[in-house]
């Protein structure tokens, strides 16, 4: 069997090695191959398919460091059964996993530019592992600027590491939630406000967005009337993936299927689609 | 601080952004530099406070309260502007202002920003473009997080 079948139709087992509660909702895994073959390596963005034996199978972006492939992390917001019997894994306990799959963030393409990251909620999850490769590739890229927003304080992701990351040398991490009490001494207001307190380079800044699609349509709106080129805005769309290889059309999207010829898309492609009603 | 240097923190501040240099300076003539410590109530809600404020430095929330408790709508930070329905000066203040670390602003009276725009219309012009600019920026931030995005859904692709 050629690799790329091996990656897309079988599984490799994979044992639960930490779970670790993130907020009231959402926990992350992490996990490895519990076969002979380690699981196999991905890029920032990338997804895969993991089988919850006798439950079901859900897509599930790859939120840890591309640097190390062995130990793939997932975090997953318990939403329904299936994601509920994800995130209630105890170490030991052994899932299947298939992929990775899709496109990535095109962290190449951005050497040399401003990276700029703009998550909404969960949507921080699939942009980690770009900050990850930029923290581990330093001198490849110029500024690091991510701003975050969440419904509330207890919403937040990987609390303690935006505040590392907000540390780092020529980076710049705002956070923003959309309701906090008054124990919350930091910003309030939806992500699209946070614009207001960076300067951005337009031509020499590349944007990876992710989040729901409204949030995505508003911080695009901002870029480019900030002067960003829509073919240096990249988004990841979101659909109702099943196969993840293209084969089910589950997740058709105008021309595309957003488990094969995404989730990545730059927004130069995404641009005609985005507005349409029924898609 | 001088007029000169006040013209010269007003041209940086975003909120003056293409404004014409003796609309400027009238901004100046009219500036008053202030300052919050730090958990100060700036004004209250139903108040009647006739300043208009830009922000220098420092972070203000904007709060209002609920039967038992105060909710927090939005922070307000360095070039953002504070107490807009003070130019239009009609009714109370619809939210409590209250800094959130030491607040550096200059203030603006309400009822003298509108009389020069009256005796300028030009400067009225620009002035109120502005705020407007400032309104629709907040009313779509309001509309966006009334749609409370991030609400727990089935999950597609998380």
């Amino acid at each position: 069997m050629s690799e790329v079948a091996q990656a897309t139709l079988t599984m490799t087992r994979a044992r639960v090695l930490a779970v670790e509660k993130e907020t009231h909702d959402t926990f992350t895994l992490t996990v490895a191959s519990a076969d002979p073959d380690p699981l196999p390596p991905f890029e920032p963005g990338q997804f895969s398919m993991l089988y919850v034996f006798g439950v079901g199978e859900l897509p599930i972006s790859i939120s840890g460091d591309p640097g190390e492939p062995e130990r793939q992390v997932y975090t997953i917001r318990s939403v329904g059964q299936a994601t509920h019997t994800l995130v209630s894994q105890r170490p030991g306990n052994m899932i299947g996993v298939r992929g990775p799959f899709g496109t990535s963030w095109p962290v190449k393409a951005a050497r040399g530019k401003d990276v700029l990251i703009v998550a909404g909620g969960i949507g921080l999850a699939p942009l980690r592992p770009v900050i990850y490769h930029v923290l581990r590739h330093r001198d490849d890229y110029v500024r690091l600027l991510v701003l975050y927003g969440a419904r509330s304080p207890r919403d937040l992701l990987y609390r303690r590491q935006l505040a590392e990351w907000g540390r780092a040398p020529d980076t710049q991490v705002l956070v923003t939630v959309d309701y906090g009490g008054l124990s919350w001494r930091g910003h309030v207001g939806v992500v699209t406000t946070l614009f207001r307190q960076v300067r951005l380079h337009p031509s020499e800044t590349v944007a990876f967005i992710c989040g729901p699609e409204i949030m995505m349509r508003y911080v695009v709106r901002q870029l480019e009337a900030r002067g960003l080129a829509p073919e240096d805005i990249y988004i990841s769309m979101e659909r109702n993936m099943k196969c993840g290889v293209g084969f089910c059309g589950h997740c058709q999207l105008g021309p595309y299927f957003v488990c094969k010829d995404g989730p990545v898309f730059s927004y130069r492609q995404m641009q005609p689609w985005m507005d349409i009603h029924e898609l | 601080m001088e007029h000169k240097s006040l013209e010269e923190t007003l041209r940086e501040h975003p909120f003056l952004e293409g404004f014409k240099p003796e609309h400027i300076r009238k901004m100046a003539e009219m500036a008053l530099e202030v300052q919050f410590g730090r958990d100060q109530i700036i004004f209250r809600e139903g108040q009647e406070s006739g300043l208009f404020f830009l922000i220098l430095s420092g972070k203000v929330a904007l709060e209002i309260s609920a039967p038992g408790r105060i909710l927090r709508v939005q922070t307000l930070g360095p070039g953002e502007e504070l107490g807009w329905s003070s130019v239009l000066g009609e009714g109370g203040k619809h939210f409590q202002a209250r800094s959130l670390e030491t607040v550096r602003a200059l203030a603006f009276e309400g009822a003298r920003l509108r009389q020069a725009c009256e005796q300028d219309p030009s400067f009225g012009y620009a002035l109120m473009r502005q705020l407007l600019k400032v309104v629709a920026e907040r009313l779509q931030a309001t509309r966006l997080q009334l749609l409370d995005l991030y609400a727990p859904r089935a999950a597609k692709l998380i």
